[in-house]
């Protein structure tokens, strides 16, 4: 394997007694994209701040495009473009003035910079509202706008923060398409997000981040496997058949079921697929059990924090001692 | 494509060309505010403006002055002096305001020189008090101000007040860069040029102030300023050339303090 384009190692970063970053070791090969998985306060802002050169690490070394991020900040700046998790635009100038202020702080001569931001303009789906002044854009047409003045310096390396947080389902979609149209263009992508399907949709690999630490790292399929992919979940009718409905469906797939005794919950590992349901509920009633409900759970991030970590996602924001490990222990009883 | 390696390798001249070219292109963004948004020029302009007014008809037959000097051609430079100096506070609160939009972090990751958003805030600043003096000169003009000692003197008089003035928006980027809070930073920059501003001699004589308070004031560098611009505007005795020259030295020795400072904030800003 060539060379990683961004190479990190041992990157810590505190602030007073808030460790955000406690020894990051990260590689992303060019042309992929590298996705930063983590809750609220897991250091995923803090750690694209220190490869973008915004913030200088306490410890550790980062490499971007060869650059080194403390003593090559300057040309590293040239090969990076950054979206920061809060839209940077200036609501006084109209998107176009945006667009246009950005390509000659690339220094790009006035009229490629005009050239450029049309062409950005266009590919944004901003053109309609390239004259108006940032301040009567949506949010959603901020962030577009803000991505688009990320890309105004033609990247080698991109990196977005959160990209989709507070857009709707249509714009998360068409961002998504965006991005993967962008990637096969060559650019290498980091993102961090907090959403599994995100990072599993857009990512090539992914880095799971937790309390200023990588806690896993792999493909998408890697990661859902340490955690058993796809779960079917059966809310049992009579808790007297729970070990009945267990011997109905454990045959189906591929792990063991568990049981959730509280709430008459059994839950099978499944590879979903068209008939599933259908098959198990077939099964169900031929053994003679009686469902309340029956659905197929896919793996969220806060399955993935439940099996690395044993804490759901909720519980590892910073709370009170006790209320964690009570809960914990509740949450992971299987 | 201009590739990444050819804009890395840069000679002296070049990064000093850049230099200059990022900071006009932040200048004109922030110089396109006003126009985008009039009613900020307006009323900007309204308060130095009314306490031209305020003070010449309010004070003006209060204050005897020696040989009978009109007092608004006494107020004139120190008002000057004074506008000049609350204006340099805009400096601190829109780099807070940009910090806090995250503007400043955009900036700071793009290849463009380090200096140049606190270069183009601190000229544009310098461009509104331009503006905002003439503005009060043509006020004054209408109440029957005059500058007594000729064109060219005028013209070094307004030059000595911005420059004072530009001296004091590096002070208040250094402080706006490491207060952050846009609010705060209004207020921080406010406790200490109001006091001394009016500690000195912009609005009275110094030999009307309380014995403790002419020694603070004579040696108030707001003082020497108003002097020096009062010895441009009007002549002996208002003030010397002397002052002219102590303002400049104190120009020069802000400068080199709070330029270093500021930007050291600036690439530390979070
Ligand atoms: N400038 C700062 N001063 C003090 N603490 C900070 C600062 N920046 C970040 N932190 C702290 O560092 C930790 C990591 O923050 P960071 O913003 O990197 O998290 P994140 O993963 O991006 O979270 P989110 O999903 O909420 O954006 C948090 O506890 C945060 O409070
Ligand atoms: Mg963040």
């Amino acid at each position: 394997m060539s060379a990683p384009i961004i190479s990190a190692t041992g990157i810590t970063k505190s602030f007073g007694d808030v460790h955000a970053l406690t020894g990051v070791d990260l590689e992303v090969q060019a042309g992929t994209v590298y996705g930063l998985l983590g809750p609220n306060g897991a250091g995923k802002t803090t750690m694209v701040r220190v490869l973008t050169t915004l913030l200088k690490p306490d410890a550790g070394k980062a490499t971007v495009a060869g650059y080194d991020v403390v003593t090559q900040a300057a040309q590293l700046r040239t090969t990076i473009g950054l979206a920061g998790q809060y839209a940077a635009v200036d609501e006084i100038l109209t998107g176009r003035e945006n667009l246009e202020m950005v390509g000659r702080l690339y220094h790009l001569s006035p009229g490629e910079s005009r050239d450029r931001a049309e062409e950005i303009l266009e590919r944004f789906d901003l053109t309609h509202a390239a004259g108006r002044t940032v301040k009567t854009y949506s949010g959603g047409m901020r962030r577009r706008l803000d991505l688009a003045a990320s890309l105004v310096g033609r990247p080698q390396v991109l990196f977005l923060d959160e990209p989709t947080t507070g857009l709707d389902p249509r714009s998360r979609l068409g961002l998504w398409e965006f991005i993967e149209r962008l990637v096969e263009g060559g650019t290498t992508l980091l993102l961090t997000t907090q959403y599994l399907e995100e990072a599993d949709r857009l990512a090539d690999r992914i880095a799971v981040i937790d309390k200023g630490a990588v806690i896993a790292e792999g493909t998408s399929d890697e990661l859902k496997g340490t955690i058993g992919g796809d779960v079917l979940e059966l809310e049992i009718a009579d808790p007297a058949n729970l070990q009945l409905a267990i011997g109905a469906v454990e045959g189906m797939c591929c792990g063991e079921a568990t049981v959730d005794e509280l709430r008459n919950i059994v839950r099978v590992p499944v590879e979903t697929a068209v008939g599933t349901i259908t098959d198990a509920v077939r099964r169900l009633d031929t053994a003679g059990v009686k469902l309340v409900d029956i659905a197929i759970h896919r793996p969220t991030l806060d399955d993935v924090f439940l099996s690395l970590t044993g804490e759901s996602v909720e519980d590892a924001l910073p709370a009170d001692d006790e209320l964690v490990t009570a809960n914990s222990r509740k949450r992971s009883r299987r | 494509m201009t590739t990444t390696a050819q804009r890395a390798r840069v000679s002296v001249v070049d990064r000093l060309r850049w230099e200059i070219r990022d900071a006009l292109v932040i200048t004109k963004r922030n110089l396109l505010k006003y126009i985008r948004v009039p009613t900020l020029l307006v009323f900007s302009t309204v308060q130095p403006v009314m306490f031209v007014l305020l003070f010449a008809f309010v004070f003006g037959g209060a204050i005897p002055l020696q040989g009978g000097l009109d007092y608004v051609d006494f107020l004139m430079p120190g008002i000057f002096i004074q506008t000049s100096l609350f204006g340099s506070t805009n400096t601190g609160v829109g780099l807070a305001e940009d910090m806090n939009k995250g503007l400043v972090d955009r900036f700071r990751s793009l290849p463009m020189s380090r200096s140049a958003v606190l270069a183009g805030r601190t000229v544009s600043d310098s461009a509104r008090n331009l503006f905002v003096v003439t503005l009060m000169t043509i006020v004054g003009y209408i109440i029957g101000f005059n500058f007594q000692n000729g064109l060219l003197n005028a013209a070094f008089a307004i030059g000595l007040v911005l420059a004072f003035g530009y001296a004091f928006t590096w002070i208040s980027a250094t402080i706006g860069l490491a207060i952050k809070d846009v609010e705060s930073v209004q207020a921080a920059s406010f406790i200490w040029i109001f006091p001394l501003t009016f500690a000195s001699s912009a609005f009275v004589p110094v030999e009307s102030m309380t014995s403790w308070l002419q020694v603070f004031s004579r040696n108030n560098p707001i003082t020497h300023a108003v002097n020096g611009a009062r010895y441009l505007v009007l002549g002996e005795p208002w003030g010397a050339m002397s002052d002219v020259w102590i303002t400049l030295v104190w120009t020069v020795a802000l400068l080199a303090i709070f330029i270093p400072l500021a930007v050291s904030n600036y690439r530390k800003a979070v």
